[in-house]
């Protein structure tokens, strides 16, 4: 099948490939451009295991073509931590607090935890767990989940805090 | 070499200790590779074509559409599959269940795979698969209890007895001053674990090399051996990091063993990976039952008699029958117990073990059932449950190797504050006007421990290796186990290289019955065992070691070090012994497995005990679990933190059990109704609220040198029960039907 020229921004980089059409952008990071930190868990955007960031939502990247990325700023979880490795605050925060268990929600879980407190960064318990509704853990690690992203929210903040003092 | 004389000493410093996940930052940032995440060079994409019947023959595939299909290289089907060395529906072993691999033309579950297309892209085999566009024979279906005729099992589970029990239970019944006479009804389940099973399959000459998946490495082996007609060893299994397994990674697959076939057609490294539909067929589900329970108690409350009599469904071509009596023969004291099975046949995959297989759906009915027993008799259900609490196994009579389930009530009702509970029916409303109700469960889940053995190294830099072919699906192998390796050791974590997840290392037996920790965990505690003693030996032999003939009086380890027993002064370090010895390192070997004179004797189980708290619209019949405690005990805990997320998970499938999870089969044609994450329900974070585990206290010197007993599954036994119960104690209306779904309680 013909391919069309794409281009995109991902973890900060460009990227332009060619790709088909039907191609959705759940195959394209994972087998194309070997991202394979988001998950496919049901390909009908249930689960969240693929959940990304895109243009500023998070997207669940398994009912989406490529195609309608085109220009798009997309933020994966290989896209998380610092160029020197450091961890995110959430990657930290999922970790301390036993917010996963198999893992494998794990890369969307965060993703989603991520835009979460973008927009609202000091969530109630209710906010989180409605907030990451869309995003299953079959693990079911929900309590430990609540409270990373809680203590996510704290670190952020304290970053936040401390950069605006310098 | 005197073994006896070297004491193995456990400082602390790693088991009970609360160590975070050592794989944790693998998974956080998306590194940690599983089996989906492969792409070796020249890598095709596989698809399954999977039947839209499910009883018949496929009668026409459209092969030559497919194959025209720009990027199809090939597709397989019964007429071009590769031919395997014994047909897949030999039972070979008591855990060989039949295959569906293309071996005819036959149909006979919904979603059987019938072909395999194999495309240069996942799009190009995708569309290959549909352009099969197949055309069936459909026969008539059975799906439904009513539609087919009952018989007896020979066995049910893997090789329990269909029926069991002592006393006379028609007696007790007669002579109760209570009864209850009520069935309870379960669906089927499907394990859903958020990783749908996988499989990247390369074949190197007459050697296979694969990432999948796995519970359960050595069987695996062992199947793909027989079938291929190779040696097990010419079979390569990675499988560090499994998301999410419940059992149905136990057993290797027919869509797996597909993608090995696919690989080996057309020649080249192969993807296949199963899609979310696809997996409510061909991978195993908790059967469906129909549980009729009959209980009697005297005036005091105490049980006469337990009729609990079990009717499961297997499927038309094998057999495995819901083995749901576990509990009964385990929980309550009765002078007359009688568990019996009867079975039907439907046109599904056949059931396999899903978390908690028999315990999960017989816990529900029993405790169902013995809370209106202790309604019955006008009694506090706690209250009742302790009336009848087992000092010995009910069944066999035998004593516990430890039960601390008496604990568990206490803590746990404390904690959840049980004193308040109104004795009667809807009683209790909150603030908003809904009805709120308080259930309890007992949760219990028998100690197995199957065959394991582990490899341990000390090395003459001070630094070990342990290595065990176990698997972490999540449960925290990678960090538990090798607490328990650092420790039998006695090095630092950061002193120990420990190796998990391929099949070429020491065989840790199957991580599923909640055995793993037990089984994988004494045989790196004699591996590390004889890895010590060897060194102890090498210098209690040496005249110029402060050890040198210490062998009456023996050494013990610690910190990288030994010290005689007698005079802990007198030591010295692992590096010295090996380096003065000229030697690189030294070995230990070592098993796990069950104590027979212990499990002859003894009856081991894990207890606990659940409390719910739900709420109920009494105009809409929704249901919200709004509270659940926790309290279990299973022996030594090596990791708290793993635990508890253990009895957290396990309680939400408890809640899942008794709310959310229902597989419904369509009457008439037998496909799933609901075979998706949309429409198959399961808890997402909104439903769950606060969840809380104790973890009790219980030493248990019996079951195993480490006193593990298992926790991968007891959660979701007692859950469900106490839920359902509460849901009565807001309303008044027993639901007998799993899930609870708001259409049953409209009032």
């Amino acid at each position: 099948m013909k391919k069309s020229p794409v281009s995109m921004t991902i973890n900060g980089q460009p990227v332009e490939e060619l790709v088909e059409p039907r191609t959705l952008l759940i195959h394209f990071l994972r087998e194309q451009l070997n991202l394979t930190g988001a998950h496919i868990g049901c390909e009908t955007s249930h689960c969240g295991a693929c959940t990304i960031d895109l243009d500023g939502k998070s997207v669940k990247s398994c009912t989406i073509f490529t195609l309608q990325a085109e220009g798009a700023h997309i933020r994966t979880i290989e896209g998380m931590a610092a160029a020197d490795g450091t961890l995110h605050a959430l990657q930290e925060a999922f970790r301390e607090k036993h917010g996963l268990q198999c893992g494998y929600c794990t890369p969307g879980m965060i993703l989603r935890a991520w835009r979460l407190l973008q927009e609202n960064p000091d969530p109630t318990d209710a906010e989180i767990r409605f907030g990451i509704a869309g995003n299953l853990c079959r693990c079911t690690g929900y309590q430990n989940i609540v409270a990373a992203i809680k203590h996510a929210a704290i670190l952020m903040a304290g970053a936040q805090q401390k950069e605006a003092a310098e | 070499m005197n073994i006896m004389n070297t004491a193995h000493v456990r400082h602390g410093s790693n088991i009970g200790q609360n160590l975070t996940r050592r794989e944790g930052a693998l998974k956080v940032t998306g590194a940690a590779r599983y089996a989906a995440d492969h792409h070796p060079a020249g890598m095709l994409y596989a698809v399954l074509a999977v039947s839209a019947v499910a009883r018949g023959r496929v009668t026409a595939l459209d092969v030559a559409a497919a194959k025209a299909h720009p990027g199809v290289v090939d597709v397989m089907t019964p007429q071009n599959a590769p031919k395997l060395a014994h047909h897949p529906d030999e039972k070979t072993n008591p855990f060989a269940f039949r295959l569906d691999i293309l071996q005819d033309a036959q149909v006979r579950y919904a979603n059987q795979p019938i072909a395999v297309v194999i495309g240069e892209s996942l799009e190009a085999a995708t569309e290959g698969a549909v352009l099969l566009a197949p055309a069936y024979q459909a026969e008539d279906v059975v799906v439904r209890f009513e539609d087919g005729e009952h018989f007896v099992p020979a066995a049910v589970g893997v090789g329990a007895p269909a029926e069991e029990g002592h006393g006379d239970v028609e007696a007790g019944l007669r002579n109760a001053a209570q009864r209850v006479d009520v069935t309870y009804d379960t669906p089927a389940h499907y394990h859903n674990a958020l990783e749908p099973h996988a499989i990247v399959a390369e074949w190197q000459g007459e050697r296979l090399i694969i990432d999948t998946p796995s519970q359960g490495m050595a069987i695996a082996q062992g199947r793909l051996a027989g079938l291929f007609g190779i040696a097990p060893e010419d079979i390569y299994i990675r499988s560090p990091y499994l998301g999410g397994g419940f059992g149905g990674k136990g057993l290797i697959a027919g869509p797996q063993v597909l993608g090995i076939m696919a690989a080996k057609l057309v020649g080249k490294p192969v993807k296949l990976v199963m899609r979310r539909e696809q997996l409510y067929g061909p991978i195993g589900h908790r059967g469906v039952t129909r549980q009729h329970m009959r209980l009697g108690a005297d005036t005091e409350g105490g049980l006469t008699a337990i009729d609990h009599h079990i009717l499961t469904a297997t499927s038309r071509f094998d057999d495995f029958f819901e083995p749901s009596a576990g509990v009964t023969h385990t929980l309550y004291a009765t002078p007359a117990l009688l568990t019996r099975y009867e079975g039907m046949r439907f046109d599904t995959g056949t059931p396999l073990f899903v978390r908690a297989p028999g315990e999960a759906s017989g816990s529900v009915a029993l405790e169902g059932a013995i809370d209106e027993l202790a309604e019955a008799c006008g009694m506090d259900p706690l209250a009742f449950r302790l009336k009848n609490y087992a000092e010995t196994e009910p069944l066999t009579g035998k004593p516990f190797t430890s039960k601390a389930l008496r604990a568990c009530y206490a803590q746990g009702a404390a904690r959840f504050g049980w004193a308040k509970r109104p004795l009667a029916a809807r009683m209790m409303t909150d603030a908003q006007g809904l009805l709120t109700g308080w259930g309890v469960g007992t949760a219990t889940f028998p100690a197995h421990m199957f065959q394991a053995s582990a490899r341990a190294e000390i090395r003459s830099d001070g630094s070990g290796v342990v290595e065990i072919g176990a698997h972490d699906m999540g449960q925290g192998a990678w960090t538990a186990l090798a607490q328990i390796a650092a420790d039998g050791l006695s090095l630092d974590m950061d002193k120990l290289t420990f190796r998990i997840g391929t099949s070429d290392l020491p065989d840790a037996g199957i991580a599923g019955g909640s055995a793993h920790t037990a089984t994988a965990g004494s045989a790196i505690h004699n591996a590390t065992g004889a890895a010590i003693a060897a060194l102890a030996d090498i210098a209690m032999r040496d005249e110029t070691s402060p050890l040198f003939g210490a062998g009456n009086a023996g050494v013990v380890s610690r910190d990288g070090h030994l010290y005689r027993r007698d005079d802990e002064s007198r030591g010295e370090s692992y590096a010295t012994i090996l380096s003065r010895a000229g030697l690189d390192s030294v070995e230990g070997r070592g098993e796990g497995a069950a104590d027979q004179a212990v499990t002859e004797n003894y009856a081991g189980h894990a207890h606990g005990a659940v409390f719910a708290e739900v709420k109920v619209d009494p105009e809409l019949g929704q249901v919200r679990v709004t509270r659940l405690v926790g309290a279990f005990a299973a022996g030594r805990v090596i990791n708290p933190r793993m635990v508890e997320s253990q009895y957290l998970g396990g309680m939400i499938w408890g809640v899942s059990f008794a709310l959310h999870e229902e597989a419904i089969m369509d009457r008439r044609t037998g496909r799933p109704v609901n075979g998706n994450l949309a429409d198959y329900h399961v808890p997402v974070n909104a439903d769950i609220p606060s969840v809380e585990a104790i973890l009790i206290d219980e030493q248990d010197s019996l079951i195993n040198a480490l006193g593990i007993k298992g926790v991968g599954e007891i959660g979701i036994t007692g859950t469900a029960g106490a839920i359902v119960n509460a849901i009565w104690h807001a309303t008044g209306i027993r639901v007998r039907s799993m899930p609870v779904t708001l259409d049953k309680l409209l009032f």
